[in-house]
């Protein structure tokens, strides 16, 4: 390790987009900045890897983005989906921060590309970096070196050392041996903790073991369970996380977008049973696609079965896994280690339920089946068009609500009132905001913009 | 794209559409260049599709760095390496005779043998067949004899890059080319648009992820030196046959105010590739052809050199073994245009001209 000084004046736990923007913005103000990354070099940035966008306010097309999006609609979306479970204030604040995000953004090496084919339709919202989000972590990192911040890699946080109102140093281990890092200031932003399936479990029961996690393994909660601990004031419900249904043959850990499933709409959806369990042409997909992942994680070992016919093979995105194909529904049941005669029955009532009328893939067509106990309404058109197509789903972890409450400055609180020298930012305090739900780049603009303050507030108070 | 579904053999093919069908279910890298709009078009990947990628490939690998699926993780994505891959293995297969393809794309050794063959029977030429009169570079060779042995040399593999593009074309399904698919692939390959990054600012090429725009300058510095040198020919030899007008020229001529630029463009130009390709990750292109790519760079850098020596040299006693050694490097290059480096340009040439003719209309997705 190069000389490294006795004491910094800020250390940044975590190594993604909020912690680095943190580290540039405190650096950029004259600090001496160490990050630690938990994850080695090849997988670091968490989650932010995975990502793509920044969700952005903005009141005239600037680019990428188009019209305008304005603060009130914003936070109506937000509202929204999180159906009121927010902080409004922390949610203005960061909603009207996000809009001097961009330019901040840019200056900083990330660069956008205007949304193209296959995505939804978000360029009015919607920021795409150009790459992805490991494009943006990367520019990011080019930026601390530039700034002479210096990364640890494989730096996992065990301790963060509180006394009264104070931290004063964090224990950890670098690449396998113990370290004290002594800073002035201390920056948390190591994220959720759903890559710990034992703490999933205790949340959501053994079901949880079963689930797969989208993003990165490297997000366990140490530092957030840490805090905790030590009294720190929490946000969102430690029961939930947010789950959607993905493809089943997914890695465990770390499969990022690619798993993603649009098929559903499509589709009927059985359980291991061979029985339908929700209407599956309830709304536009991607509008129900958050609700899926709960869906399944209800059935018997949290498992579904998305089967279509040759109709609608070419009305989604590409699988990155083929799906299963067969000539007849018996023979994709049996390649799908269902029973056949039950999805025969399954399928047969639900044809036989089909009604004539225009089918429209992109909207609500209102095709739905007629006299199902459990009807599908919209997209209702039945599967007698071989060859037939089948995919498994599961529960995908996205992130956990559990997190650090903080203050417009970003400032973590104990019971006894604020911690002088500890800032969060990013999904460990975005249960501040988004308290249910998820609107698509909205993670990224919290870890921006609390990044941001957090680094400033840091860089002021060691000043 | 195309409708011959027939598979080719070959791991290369296979574990580029591997990668291609994971990339294709991401789509994060779209803005980097022609390859990610291309692949959008369909879910299958035929043969002759992935052969028209990879020849659109550029190896900016822009997406290698942006990509969340390079190894470690189980996906084990590296389409610039997959994508060079297949693009050789296409260079190989389409060339004939193929067993000379398959030794010069990745021997460099082979080339500079080669060399040394073709070098020294200049110098036994010049020896028995020195010309009684002639001035100039004809007191060592005359006309007549220069042209009998380099026109085979030229034209010959210009005729068997035609077959191969033939089939390339048959390979990748392009269709009628128009007028405005011509412009269009001149257009890119004349800004070398595909190494811009999508941005603007360059390729990833020798700095890890920092983008820059190096190797486009020195590329494009090296292609328009070449070109100016072809012109610097080209403008000769018409001097030569419609004016009656004789080598040596001076240097307010057409074939000197042409090359003497062009051939100190292609030795800065070579020399950046050169110093480029030894800072680069081999791991993130055709790693078997390394050393035939590199020993190709030299090679075109050695015409310049040895040209940009010959001129300097006038009149002096160096000029008998300086001209042997530029022309056989000239006739190398020549030579080995169909199975060297070289051919990369009529490939990639011909895989922008099939891609403004693939396009999509506008609006339609």
């Amino acid at each position: 390790m190069t000389a490294w000084p006795e004491i910094f004046d800020l250390a940044v736990v975590g190594g993604g987009n909020a912690a680095l923007c943190a580290a540039i913005t405190a650096a950029e103000a004259g600090a001496s900045v160490l990050i630690l990354e938990s994850a080695p070099l090849p997988y670091r940035g968490g989650n932010s890897r995975h990502t793509r966008n920044f969700r952005c306010m903005h009141q005239g097309p600037i680019f990428p983005l188009t019209d305008s999006y304005e603060e009130e609609e914003y936070l109506h979306d937000l509202m929204l989906v999180t159906k009121g479970k927010t902080d409004e204030g922390l949610a203005r604040l960061a909603i009207r921060s996000s809009e001097e995000c961009l330019p901040w953004m840019q200056a900083h090496g990330v660069r956008f590309q205007p949304s193209l084919s296959g995505t939804l339709s978000l360029s009015r919202t919607n920021a795409f970096f150009l790459g992805g989000g490991k494009a943006l972590v990367n520019a990011y990192y080019n930026t601390v070196a530039d700034l002479g911040v210096i990364v640890a890699y494989e730096a996992e946080v065990t301790h963060v050392h509180r006394e009264g109102d104070r931290i004063t140093q964090l224990e950890a281990q670098i690449a396998g041996r113990p370290v004290t890092v002594k800073a002035r200031a201390f920056v948390l932003a190591s994220g959720g903790f759903q890559g710990d399936v034992d703490w999933l479990a205790r949340a959501w029961g053994p079901a949880a073991r079963n689930f797969l996690i989208r993003g990165t393994p490297y997000n366990r909660g140490v530092v957030l369970r840490d805090m905790l601990d030590q009294g720190a004031e929490s946000v969102g419900d430690p029961t939930q996380c947010h789950a959607v249904a993905i493809d089943g043959r997914a890695p465990k850990f770390d499969g990022g977008i690619v798993t993603r499933l649009d098929c559903v709409p499509f589709s009927i959806v059985v359980n291991k049973e061979g029985d339908r369990f929700y209407d599956e042409g309830e709304d536009v997909w991607p509008k129900r696609y958050a609700i899926w992942g709960r869906l399944v994680a209800a059935q018997p070992d949290q498992v579904g079965f998305a089967l279509i016919d040759a109709k609608s093979i070419d009305l989604f995105m590409p699988s990155v896994f083929p799906p299963v194909k067969a000539d007849t529904i018996e023979g994709l049941a049996v390649a799908m280690g269902l029973d056949p005669q039950a999805v025969r029955r399954t399928v047969d009532s639900f044809n036989a339920a089909c009604r004539p009328g225009p089918f429209h893939p992109t909207e609500l067509d209102g095709l739905r089946t007629e006299g199902l106990n459990l009807p599908k309404t919209n997209w209702a058109r039945p599967l007698d068009t071989p060859p037939f197509y089948g995919y498994q789903l599961r529960p995908g972890v996205t992130f956990t609500y559990l997190g650090l409450k903080v203050d417009e400055r970003a400032q973590v609180h104990s019971a006894e009132g604020p911690i002088r020298n500890l800032w969060a930012a990013g999904e460990i305090m975005a249960g501040s905001i988004l308290g249910e739900g998820y609107l698509a780049g909205f993670g990224m603009t919290i870890g921006t913009v609390f990044g941001r303050i957090a680094g400033k507030e840091a860089a002021a108070y060691v000043a | 794209m195309s409708l011959d579904q027939t598979p080719l053999t070959g791991t290369a093919t296979d574990e580029a559409r591997r990668q291609i069908e994971i990339c294709n279910a991401c789509r994060y890298c779209e803005g980097f260049c022609a390859v990610f709009p291309a692949m959008t078009r369909q879910k299958a990947f035929a043969a002759g599709d992935l052969t028209q990628l990879a020849n659109l490939c550029h190896n900016c690998r822009g997406c290698y760095y942006a990509c969340q699926y390079t190894a470690p993780h189980e996906f084990a994505l590296n389409i610039p390496a997959a994508l060079a891959e297949v693009r050789v293995e296409s260079w190989e297969r389409l060339a004939r005779p193929q067993a000379m393809a398959r030794m010069f794309q990745t021997h460099g050794v082979a080339m500079a043998g080669l060399l040394v063959v073709v070098l020294a029977w200049f110098f036994w030429a010049m020896s028995v067949w020195r010309p009684e009169g002639g001035s100039g570079f004809y007191a060592y060779l005359a006309h007549g004899t220069m042209v009998a042995i380099f026109t085979p040399a030229f034209l010959v593999p210009l005729a068997l890059i035609a077959l191969s593009l033939r089939d390339y074309w048959r390979e990748v399904g392009g269709g009628r080319v128009r007028l405005s698919h011509l412009q269009s692939a001149l257009h890119s390959a004349a800004k070398m648009k595909n190494l811009s990054g999508g941005h603007g600012e360059g390729c990833n090429f020798e700095e890890g992820d920092r983008f820059s725009d190096r190797r486009r300058v020195f590329h494009q510095v090296m292609m328009y030196g070449f070109l100016l040198c072809f012109a610097s020919t080209a403008s000769g030899t018409i001097m030569h046959y419609a004016l009656g007008w004789e080598a040596p020229y001076p240097l307010l001529s057409p074939p000197k105010l042409l090359g003497l630029p062009g051939g100190v463009m292609m030795v800065a130009g070579t020399a950046g590739l050169v110093w480029l390709k030894l800072r680069a990750d081999r791991n993130l292109g055709a790693a078997r052809v390394w050393g035939g790519e590199m020993a190709f760079i030299l090679l075109l850098g050695g015409v310049a050199v040895t040209g940009l020596a010959l001129y300097a040299a006038t009149g002096s006693a160096l000029v008998g073994p300086l001209l042997a050694i530029h022309l056989a490097t000239v006739m190398v290059l020549f030579l080995l245009m169909p199975f060297s480096k070289m051919v990369h340009g009529f490939f990639r040439l011909a895989a922008l001209v099939a891609e403004a003719g693939m396009q999509r209309p506008s609006g339609k997705s």
